[in-house]
Parts: C-alpha cells; sequence; structure tokens
C-alpha cells in the first residue's frame, strides 16, 4: 500500500516524487520501465537544459542525474525496468496497479494517489501515411537518437530529415557532428515546429536547409532506402506535381510530432483533451479520476524540460495534499469554472479551475495553433476580456504561459466560462485595463 | 540573427559602428547581448558528442566541451574525440580529453558510466 | 560442390508452400523448402488481408471454390492444432444501391451451389442491426457467418515450424536461378548451391511463371496484382466485428474493413495491375483510396488512427483460377501457381491438395512418427494473469516487457529467437511475436531487440537486417566519416 505511486521515473516522474516527498508522503514508489531513472533525458545529450530550474546550461543526462541524485539522497524507493499494465480503481477509492519486472514477477500495488508521467512516444511513418517502400533506414529520430549517443552507432550516413520539430533539428545536428551528410530537413507546414534557437544552431550553423512547405512524396529503396522524393505543398498541404525532387540518402528520420502515451490512462477511464492527446485536468492537475494526477508529456507535449519538472512538482504537492487532505477524498460539489481554448489557442492546460482550490496565482499554459505576430493573447470572463497580453511573435512549436489571479476570478461571482483567445487588436478597453493588469503576472 | 542562448530565440540586432563598437539591439536580457556581442566577433559554440568507452562494446559516453568552442574548431574538435577513449568508471565531470583542439577548453562527461 | 539430394523440393516457404511442405512430410520423404528472403512469410503471404473467406466469390467447378470451402472447413481445427490465432468473425458484403440487390442474389446462390453454410440476406436495417457501425447507407447485405480472420504469419510460420519439427529442410537465403530436368528428376541450382530431386513444387508466388518456363513450354503467366492496405490502431479495432465488403460496383471494388485477429482494424486492399515483381510500394492514390472506399463502408472510419501502410502483390494467374497441377510437358513439376485471394483460406486445403497428387505420381509411404501438433509462442499480451504469473515463473525473462505497445517480452523473443526456423531479422521477429507492430511502430523497441537478437546469435550489431540482405540497421561507428 502507497500513499502515493508515480508511473515513470523520467524527468516528470523524478521531480513530482520530489516534490511529494518534500511535501511529507513517506510511502511512495517510483515505477520505470527502462533500464535507469532520468527517462529520455539519458539520450538528449545536447545542451539547453536547466536555464530556469539551475541557473545554468546543462545537458539532458546531466539534468537527469541532478533529480536522480536527489531522489536517491531523499530515499525514494524506485524500481527500474518494471513495466505497468494496468491502473484500475477501486470502491474504497484507491487504485491498483498491476505491473511486472524479472524480480517480482506480476504484482499489484495499491495507492491513495497515483501520478501518471509517463510521457510521450513519436508519431511513426505510417501515422504520415507517407507512400513508398519499407526498406531499412527510416527511422523516427528519437531512435536514432539513441542508435547515436547511448551507443555509439550510426543509423546512416547521408540523411534526409522529415520535419523541423526539435528532435529532428538537434539531429541534424549531430548526424552531421558525427560524420554523416544531412542533405534537408523538409517541414510540412509553412512554419517549423521546432525553437527557433535549434534552427539557428542546428541548421544554419552547418548550412542544412529547411525546406518549408516541402513533404516527402515517395520512398526508394527495397532493402536499405536509395532515396526519397521530396514535393512541396500548397496551403492544403497538398503535394503539387512538378514540384519534386529525389534526393539520394540512405535514411530518412521523421520528426513529426509527439503523442502523450496514455494507454494506461484510457483504461483506467480517464478522460482525454482530443487537442492535447491528454488527460483532461482542473487546476491541481487531478484528471477525470479523483486521486489521479497527471504531470509532463503524458499531459501535454512540453518544448522544454525545465517547465516538466514545474508543473510535476506542482502534481506532486497536489497529490500529497490529496493524500493528506481527507476533504479532497470525498466526493464533493465544488464550483468550477471551465477554461475554453478558442480563436487560434489549441488548448489550455488545467481544463479547468475550481476557485475554492486554485492557488492566489494560477499558471495556464496553452499553445496556439498557427504563426501570429503582433497579436493579443486575450482572456475573457464569460464575454469580457479582461487580460491582453501583447505578443510579438507566437508559434505552435513554442510552448506559452499566462498567470490567472484568484481574486481577480472571485470578482466574478456567476463566471461559468474563461476563455482564452487570439486577438489582432488590445480588446481590454481603457477602463478595465487597469484592472487587467492585476490579474496579469 | 537569433539569439541561442534561451528558447525565446530573440532576433538581435548586431552591428558595429564606424569606432569599432559593438551594438546589439532586440535582446531581451544581458545575455543575449553578450551573445549578440561574441557572435560578431567571436562566435563560440559548446559542442556535445559522445566518446568510446575503453572495453565496452556498443557503449557510448556523452560529452561536452566544458565551455563554448570557436565555432570554426568544432570539427576538429569532433576529429579529436574520435581518436579519445574514457576509461571507466567515468562521471559526470570528469575530464576526457584537455584543451581540444588547442581551444584551451576541456571535454568531459555528462553521465555516469559504472 | 556437392549436390543436397531429395525426393521433393518445394521453392518458396510462403503458405502455400509451407502448406504443401507440411502435408507432403507426413509421408517418408526427404523434403527441402528453398526460399530466397532469409525468412518465411516474405513475400504475398505476409501482406494481405488475413481474411478467412466464406467461399461465396470463385465460379462454382473452380479449384478456387472447391480449396476455399475446404480450406476454411479445415481452418478452425488446423488452428487448435498449430497454435496460431484464428477467429469465425463473420461477414458482410454490402451494397448501397437498390439495384446491388440481385448481385448479392447472385452471390447467395453461388455461395449455395460452392456449398457455403448458412448465408443470410438481410435488408439494410437488419444488416445495421447486427453491426452498428456500418453505414446508414447501406440497402442490403449479404451474411455469412463461417467468413472468418486469421493471422497470416501465425499460419505460415507455424506451418513451416510444424513442417521443420518433422524433418524438412529449410534453405533460407536460397533464390533458385536455374532448373534443369534430369533423367531421373531435376537439378536446382541456387547460386552456388545444387539440388537434385524427382519432384519440385513451385509455389514461388509472383516469380512461379518464371520457374514454371524454366522445364515446361506451357503457357503460365502471372500478374502481380498490388493490394495496399491501412492498418489502424488497435483502439479502433473494436469499430466492426465483422468483416465488411462491398459489391464492386462504381463505387470502388474489393476494399474490405475488418478487425483483425490481433484486435487491429484494417482497410484495404486495392487491387492494380502492375509489371514489377517486386513493387511492394505503397502510393499516394492507393492510400487515399483506400481510406475514401473504407470510410463508405462505416460510420466513421478513424482515418487519424492509422498506424502503418503496406502493399502486397497477388500473384493472378490469367485463367483467374489457381493453377495447381502437374506440368504435363514435365513430369515431377508441380505448380502451385496464381494463389491469389483466396489463397490465404485456402492454403491448409492447397497443402493437402498438392500432397495428394503428389502422392498419386510418387507414392510413398506413411511415416511412423509425423508430429501434426506445434505449440506456438506464449503471448503474454492475450495471457491471463494466472498463464502470466506460471511463465515468469518459468522465466523471468517474460516479465521483461520490450515492445511497450503489444506488451512483447524478452522472453516471448527468446522463444522467436531459438524456435525451429528462429527469426533472425527484426522482422522476424515482429511476426513471430508482433514486437514493433504496435502504434509506435518499433520506434522504442528496435534497438532493443537488435541488441537481444545480435547478443543471442552472437553477431555484431552491424549485421543486424530489418529483414535480410542489404537491409542493414545501422552503417558504421560514430565520426567514422568524420
Amino acid at each position: 500500500m502507497q500513499d502515493v505511486l508515480i508511473i515513470g521515473g523520467g524527468p516528470a516522474g523524478l521531480a513530482a516524487a520530489l516534490s511529494a516527498k518534500e511535501a511529507g508522503i513517506d510511502r511512495l514508489l517510483i515505477l520505470e520501465r527502462d533500464v535507469e531513472l532520468g527517462g529520455i533525458l539519458n539520450q538528449c545529450i545536447h545542451n539547453g537544459f536547466g536555464l530556469h530550474t539551475f541557473q545554468e546550461e546543462l545537458t539532458g543526462p546531466e539534468y537527469a542525474a541532478r533529480y536522480v541524485q536527489k531522489v536517491k539522497e531523499a530515499g525514494i524507493p524506485y524500481m527500474l525496468q518494471t513495466i505497468v499494465i494496468d491502473i484500475s480503481g477501486q470502491d474504497n477509492g484507491e487504485k491498483l496497479v498491476t505491473a511486472m519486472n524479472r524480480e517480482k514477477g506480476l504484482f499489484t500495488v495499491s495507492a491513495k494517489a497515483v501520478i501518471l508521467a509517463m510521457g510521450c512516444r513519436e508519431r511513426p511513418r505510417g501515422a504520415l501515411n507517407i507512400p513508398g517502400f519499407r526498406p531499412a533506414g527510416i527511422y523516427s529520430a528519437g531512435t536514432a537518437q539513441r542508435f547515436v549517443n547511448m551507443e555509439g552507432r550510426m543509423p546512416g550516413k547521408e540523411v534526409v530529415i522529415l520535419g523541423s520539430g526539435d528532435i529532428g533539428l538537434i539531429m541534424a545536428r549531430r548526424m552531421t557532428l558525427e560524420g554523416a551528410a544531412v542533405k534537408a530537413v523538409a517541414e510540412l507546414m509553412p512554419y517549423s515546429g521546432g525553437l527557433k534557437r535549434n534552427i539557428a544552431q542546428c541548421l544554419d550553423d552547418f548550412g542544412i536547409p529547411l525546406k518549408l512547405s516541402h513533404t516527402v512524396v515517395d520512398i526508394s529503396g527495397k532493402e536499405r532506402v536509395t532515396g526519397v522524393t521530396l514535393a512541396q505543398v500548397d496551403e492544403n498541404r497538398r503535394p503539387i506535381p512538378g514540384t519534386e525532387e529525389y534526393i539520394p540518402c540512405d535514411t530518412l528520420l521523421l520528426s513529426c510530432g509527439l503523442i502523450p502515451e496514455n494507454e494506461l490512462s484510457t483504461g483506467l477511464g480517464v478522460e482525454l483533451n482530443p487537442a492535447t492527446s491528454g488527460p483532461v485536468v482542473n487546476e491541481s492537475l487531478e484528471t477525470s479520476v479523483p486521486g489521479v494526477f497527471a504531470c509532463g508529456n503524458v499531459l501535454h507535449v512540453h518544448d522544454l524540460v525545465d517547465y516538466v519538472s514545474e508543473e510535476a512538482a506542482a502534481a506532486g504537492a497536489f497529490a500529497a495534499a490529496y493524500v493528506q487532505d481527507k476533504s479532497l477524498q470525498e466526493p464533493k460539489e465544488r464550483r468550477e469554472i471551465k477554461l475554453a481554448a478558442k480563436n487560434g489557442v489549441r488548448y489550455t492546460v488545467p481544463s479547468s479551475v475550481r476557485p475554492d482550490l486554485m492557488e492566489e496565482d494560477q499558471l495556464v499554459r496553452f499553445r496556439v495553433g498557427d504563426v501570429f505576430k503582433d497579436v493579443y493573447v486575450t482572456v475573457y470572463f464569460d464575454g469580457v476580456p479582461v487580460i491582453s497580453q501583447k505578443k510579438r511573435v507566437m508559434a505552435p512549436g513554442e510552448m506559452e504561459q499566462l498567470r490567472l489571479k484568484k481574486e481577480k476570478i472571485q470578482e466574478f461571482p456567476e463566471l461559468g466560462r474563461i476563455t482564452f483567445t487570439i486577438e489582432k487588436e488590445n480588446k481590454v478597453t481603457a477602463g478595465t485595463q487597469k484592472r487587467a493588469e492585476r490579474g496579469m503576472a | 540573427m537569433i539569439c541561442i542562448n534561451c528558447p525565446l530565440g530573440c532576433m538581435l540586432t548586431v552591428s558595429r559602428g564606424e569606432d569599432g563598437t559593438v551594438s546589439v539591439t532586440g535582446n531581451t536580457c544581458p545575455r543575449g547581448e553578450a551573445y549578440g556581442r561574441t557572435e560578431l566577433t567571436d562566435p563560440r559554440r559548446t559542442v556535445t558528442s559522445t566518446v568510446r568507452v575503453k572495453g565496452r562494446k556498443d557503449c557510448a559516453v556523452s560529452v561536452k566541451t566544458a565551455s563554448p568552442i570557436p565555432k570554426g574548431k568544432i570539427m576538429e574538435c569532433m576529429k579529436a574525440l574520435k581518436e579519445t577513449e574514457a576509461n571507466p568508471p567515468v562521471a559526470v565531470g570528469d575530464v576526457v580529453l584537455e584543451n581540444v583542439a588547442g581551444t584551451g577548453v576541456a571535454v568531459v562527461a555528462t553521465r555516469n558510466v559504472g | 560442390m556437392s549436390r543436397k539430394i531429395y525426393d521433393v523440393i518445394v521453392i518458396g516457404a510462403g503458405v502455400s508452400g509451407c502448406a504443401a511442405a507440411r502435408e507432403l512430410a507426413r509421408e517418408q520423404r526427404r523434403i527441402a523448402v528453398l526460399e530466397r528472403e532469409s525468412d518465411v512469410c516474405e513475400g504475398t503471404s505476409k501482406a494481405n488481408s488475413g481474411i478467412v473467406h466464406a467461399g461465396y466469390d470463385a465460379e462454382p467447378g473452380t479449384l478456387k471454390a472447391r480449396l476455399n470451402i475446404e480450406g476454411n472447413r479445415i481452418m478452425e481445427e488446423l488452428s487448435r492444432e498449430l497454435d496460431f490465432p484464428f477467429k469465425r468473425n463473420g461477414s458482410f458484403v454490402i451494397t448501397f444501391e437498390e439495384s446491388g440487390k440481385d448481385k448479392l442474389q447472385e452471390l447467395y446462390e453461388r455461395g449455395r451451389a460452392n456449398g457455403v453454410p448458412d448465408m443470410e440476406l438481410l435488408t439494410g436495417e437488419e444488416a445495421v442491426k447486427r453491426e452498428p457501425e456500418l453505414s446508414g447507407e447501406v440497402k442490403a447485405a449479404l451474411y455469412a457467418p463461417t467468413a472468418g480472420i486469421v493471422c497470416p504469419f501465425g499460419l505460415n510460420i507455424a506451418l513451416a515450424e510444424n513442417a521443420a519439427v518433422n524433418g524438412v529442410d529449410f534453405y533460407l537465403n536460397t533464390e533458385v536461378t536455374a532448373i534443369s530436368r534430369e533423367e531421373d528428376g531435376f537439378l536446382v541450382t541456387a547460386g552456388e548451391e545444387e539440388f537434385q530431386a524427382s519432384v519440385i513444387v513451385n509455389a514461388a508466388g509472383v516469380y512461379a511463371d518464371r520457374l514454371h518456363h524454366m522445364v515446361s513450354r506451357e503457357k503460365l503467366r502471372i500478374t502481380p496484382r498490388r493490394g495496399e492496405y491501412c492498418l489502424f490502431d488497435k483502439s479502433a479495432g473494436g469499430l466492426v466485428k465483422s468483416t465488411i465488403f462491398q459489391l464492386p460496383s462504381a463505387r470502388g471494388k474489393g476494399i474490405l474493413v475488418t478487425p483483425t485477429v490481433h484486435g487491429n482494424l484494417l482497410a484495404g486492399p486495392t487491387a492494380e495491375d502492375i509489371s514489377d515483381k517486386e513493387g511492394v510500394n505503397t502510393t499516394s492514390e492507393g492510400l487515399e483510396k483506400v481510406l475514401k472506399i473504407g470510410a463508405q463502408s462505416v460510420r466513421d472510419l478513424p482515418v487519424r488512427q492509422v498506424i502503418t501502410s503496406f502493399a502486397g502483390l497477388r500473384a493472378h494467374e490469367d485463367s483467374g483460377d489457381f493453377v495447381i497441377k502437374e506440368a504435363a510437358d514435365a513430369p515431377g513439376f508441380f505448380d502451385v501457381a496464381g494463389i491469389a485471394s483466396p489463397g490465404l483460406t485456402s492454403a491448409p486445403a492447397i497443402g493437402v491438395y498438392v500432397a495428394k497428387l503428389v502422392q498419386e505420381r510418387f507414392p510413398a509411404s506413411a511415416k511412423e512418427h509425423f508430429n501434426s501438433v506445434r505449440k506456438g509462442i506464449p503471448n503474454i499480451a492475450e495471457a491471463s494473469m494466472k498463464e502470466r504469473e506460471e511463465l515468469i515463473r518459468q522465466n523471468p525473462a517474460y516479465a521483461n516487457v520490450i515492445c511497450r505497445c503489444e506488451l512483447v517480452t524478452e522472453g516471448e523473443i527468446l522463444d522467436a529467437i531459438h524456435r525451429p526456423l528462429g527469426a533472425t531479422t527484426l522482422d522476424g521477429i515482429k511476426r513471430r511475436t508482433r514486437a514493433g507492430l504496435g502504434r509506435c511502430q518499433a520506434g522504442f523497441c528496435s534497438p532493443r531487440i537488435a541488441q537481444i537478437l545480435a547478443r543471442e546469435c552472437g553477431w555484431d550489431l552491424s549485421k543486424i537486417t530489418k529483414a535480410g540482405g542489404e537491409s542493414v540497421l545501422l552503417t558504421g561507428y560514430n565520426k567514422e566519416g568524420v
């Protein structure tokens, strides 16, 4: 019997466990499926992690190592090479987790609270429906990253990358440094899905062309890839005939998006948000199943591990509070205000806030669905625009955040819905401007 | 140029005045200004890579330059790492190569290998 | 080079060749199966619908009709004997037009003539009542409860393994380059190797015509008919229970929507005659068509849940029927050619039929100890908790999950490698265990499986391939090109 059980020992699980422990939870356990703690960070050997958390620039394994160190110092128990195969609810509100590993075989653990921290997986070729042959040499960028960074082995010599997500950009540089020729990075959208600095330091530094509005329309090679055909796409993302260009290569890397791994969550009956493929959560990062919390990439795909750690620490604290405060475990009608995403905003996390339980300063993370320039992130309380924040540039590849003040919400006792939108102009009129500013970070 | 210091990716404008002074605009923090200045006069990058671990098959230990090295030295750095092997056990921070490519910068491990 | 002497040489380790080899092994014969690929089940047998057809399609009196009915009839028992996944899930042929009712009636009559049991003609409403996700536009349907679904890999591999256990020698990576007639049989050349046998069973799929013409002047022409498919995530697998066919019409033909025996959803195939016998590439037009026509059959085809797409070649012979007979001008040379749909369904019956033809002409006495039973690899994902506990007690490797998506353990992968005709490639492991067939499509598990394969086979990682030949996973070490 555990108070808090954490599924996943990556950055989210580690930070969640530490914060639950700090909040006074002693009966807790991390279940990790890989051979070591740290998750995908262990293969992200590039630098750029930790500027927020540690005020210095670390590589992925270094960032992971710091958290692993803390977890060990805190004496938090964990099991490695342990896969959770089922989570189910029980009549008394506890969760029963079924897992297995070599040492213990098949076993169950019951817990008062469960923190979902399983991370995400890469979108495979099939999901993109790229036509052509199916030879060896087609890898998701993360698979290639593992070969190169963990095993010191090259998955190819001449590379084309489809998708300009961060892993794709990072791998363009890694493959180049390790002696491969990266011939192009093709991106279906008219903008990159990755961070601007990664385009600068991973592509521009090495003269690797970024072909926006391009996709792979054919893969050649019966045993191993011998080339791919790129084509330009129109505004509906359809290939434009006549623009095909054949590029000889032995490798195609795919960096076309990440999908939160929620098979366990759905098995338990956790409601998912179609926009994120992650659980719908309230201000406490609690899913639709009471006592089950979510954080990190299983909740929504992040671009910065620092934010994962921050979010997970919050989830750990909320899970601890749930265990310690009996009133939170009892079903109770509380006022709940839905957060809606509209007009360019794809989603918000959380999806709702309960004023009773929210913090003074509620962090809301969100992403936009398109590239926007010189716009205002506008927050409506029902129909009333109350926050308007100017943004020079917004892009789907970069997570945004904004804080809601509890006292502000309390000024609207009948408030039913808080809507996040993108507007061309400042909707908050001069009269309400001052009030709105109080609601902003 | 795009500042690579942090995910914000500020668009910097860096110019050199007639008197040789460099001015940076578009940055949102002091690190951006410093980056813009260096990028014009002495562009540098932190290089991350792997080196083989002596006696271990299919095992690489991740490494980085302890501080940024001149951009023009990156491939020379990689050549030096090609010839480098780490002696296990390796701990985060262990120097695996001193003064890489004559830059005066050491290459250190970023991962523990027991 | 010394010749290897056999009584029978089967060319092609697809489902027909392996079924024939297994049946022939019931008698005292020295049998070899020659396969050009690195594994069994590498051609047409690995890329098809996995359907066990009821048997109303083929013209009465054809071999297709006869062997379809017979194959369907014996599949269930065989699935128990050889431990491969099979399920009788029933099939609908639906029409969206009033005029289609006549054609359904025709199919019904044909099915009756072929001996298909228990078919029903339904109104659109009745059909939707039984299969609620069927398109509301269905006007009428033919229901055949005896149709089923099978794992094509499972069937093929089970037949091969059981043949091997009963003494059949398999030569993989062995491509037949020439066949010549000799005084008492045939000389088969495969690169550097030579084989001799009095009987040849030509089960070479789309290449059967080429091999046939090495010894016979009889006309035989195989056209590769490409079929493209989309496979959907298991979360979509419950959309329909039965296999849904459309009546051939202006809206398309032949594209079905079906659950697979492992719980995915499958849509396809297209039907395009091509000249390239290796043309297993998908096309954007083909995949688009599969999704478009598939979407007409059911209410909400979850197009966003496609996890992979693939194409297979059906070996279509000009006659339109299976060609299973001894070549008149080449005694001892038995063609098993033109095994297009319903080839998978018919395979068990094809094996029996071929063995009978051979036995009539080249009799051999029965084997005393033919072992017809084969136990498959345990399936942790589908095992009960109790079975899992028992397996893990036997070997803790059954608790070490390697493929997360399909819940495949190290224990199962070790089994796949160390069985008779064990896997030597990633695809081989995939087809035996489903590792890498899930929603992440091997992104996570392929480096891990490559490690296990290298360790177990004593190979360097650089030798590990996806499917033999040049399909290596890795091209060298870091910095070699620096």
